[in-house]
């Protein structure tokens, strides 16, 4: 798995601080699953994810995780 | 420059009398705005007299533009892929960003507008990360601004860089209200933060944005490596102007940006410069725009709404995002502060 802020592995490192900006102010910018660069749309009231390889992630199926 | 000496222990300076003291009678009584020595004198006040200093600057702003607050919403129509290299962007494509290039679709945008003007925002700002609006991009905000204004109640307002006389001409007929070109810092640091045009350039685009009959919306981020002599100056630059609103905006040290190094704006610094430039604009409209969830988070808003600002963006920003709007919301009705009604703005 990957970190879904800076794409480095979420088993190596330390993620706090991405974890935070993704908490307080960053939509995810890489995909979890594999790293790639994803293009996000932002929009007032949420956001949209996709990867090339493993589709679209949405603000509001992230926010009932 | 200054010449009065500053006791820094108190702030206060003996030639001309306390800076605040100064302040409440030019700024409050008299509606005039601080020269470019007196902000730099507020900005050096110490961390003992910031209360106060946000004390003033509210009762500056209720006494010159009253308690309604001014709620925007903006929305990224063109993403990344910016050929300047403005050092605190995340969207240019100079740099090895995270942010990749997005359109934002007809009805994506409309939409948007919509829950804007849901919460009661009388402003919604189309944005798109260019040097300039080319062809395609000028026909897609003429179908967007008349899609918005056809369907949705509320102020449309665009940023989309450096424009032509043709170009300001022609936002103008279609009805845009407000245009957004932010100056970002002052003058004398302006060439630390962007090389790929000039703070001139800027200038030029807001004179004719002004001249057209649009209001002219300006600001700039704060932590940019300025100094507090260039904070001043670039307050009472912005006063020059005459803006009709002022976004203030704090860094996000993004990745992959030149300034990604560079450490998060600290609260107590951030505030004191809302109530210098609230004191240098005592009748502009100030408005919290992006970086203020990471540099002020949920009490530092409060206390910045209660020291000279009177707009707010709500919801995401272009491409961070901003506090759940509800919070924003709640806050201003504990404030007791009403929000601006559309029939006002006009």
């Amino acid at each position: 798995m990957f970190c879904s802020f800076c794409g480095g592995e979420t088993a190596s490192g330390d993620h706090e601080r991405c974890r935070a900006r993704l908490s307080l102010i960053d939509p995810p910018r890489y995909c979890a699953e594999c790293a790639r660069k994803m293009v996000v749309q932002v929009d007032p009231m949420g956001w949209t994810a996709r990867c090339s390889r493993h589709g679209e992630r949405t603000s509001a199926e992230a926010a009932q995780r | 420059m200054t010449t009065a000496s500053t006791d820094t222990a108190t702030g206060t300076t003996g030639e001309r009398g306390d800076i605040l003291a100064v302040a409440r009678e030019q700024v409050l009584e008299r509606g005039e705005g601080l020269s470019e020595a007196q902000v730099l004198e507020v900005l050096q006040l110490p961390a003992e007299r910031l209360t106060e200093a946000l004390a003033l600057a509210h009762e500056v702003r209720m006494r010159w533009c009253g308690p309604d607050v001014e709620v925007e919403g903006i929305v990224s129509l063109k993403t990344g892929g910016c050929p300047e290299d403005c050092h605190f962007c995340s969207q240019s494509g100079l740099f090895d960003s995270p942010v990749r290039a997005a359109w934002l679709d007809k009805d994506r945008l409309v939409e948007a507008a919509k829950q804007t003007a849901k919460t009661g925002a009388t402003e919604f700002c189309i944005v798109a990360a260019v040097r300039g609006p080319d062809e395609k991009l000028m026909e897609q905000i003429r179908v967007g601004v008349a899609a918005i204004r056809a369907e949705v109640d509320i102020n449309v307002a665009c940023s989309l860089g450096m424009l032509t006389q043709d170009q300001v001409d022609r936002l103008a007929a279609m009805g845009v209200h407000r245009y957004n070109h932010n100056l970002e810092t002052a003058r004398s640091h302006f060439p630390e933060v962007v090389t790929t045009h000039t703070w001139e350039e800027r200038w030029e685009t807001l004179q004719m944005v002004r001249a057209a009959g649009m209001e002219v919306c300006c600001g700039g981020i704060v932590g940019m490596g300025e100094s507090l002599a260039q904070r001043a100056e670039f307050a009472v630059q912005l006063a020059e102007l005459e803006p009709d609103e002022v976004p203030m905006n704090f860094l996000i040290p993004n990745p992959g940006t030149p300034f990604a190094h560079l450490d998060v704006p600290q609260g107590p610094d951030a505030l004191l410069t809302i109530a210098a430039f609230r004191l240098a604009m005592p009748k502009t409209v100030l408005r919290f725009a992006g970086g203020r969830e990471l540099t002020l988070g949920d009490l530092g808003a409060e206390q910045g709404m209660l020291g000279g600002i009177n707009a707010i963006i709500v919801g995401n920003y272009l491409t961070n995002l901003g506090r759940p709007v509800e919070q924003d919301l709640e806050m201003l009705e504990t404030l007791k502060m009403p929000i601006k009604a559309l029939n006002d703005t006009l």
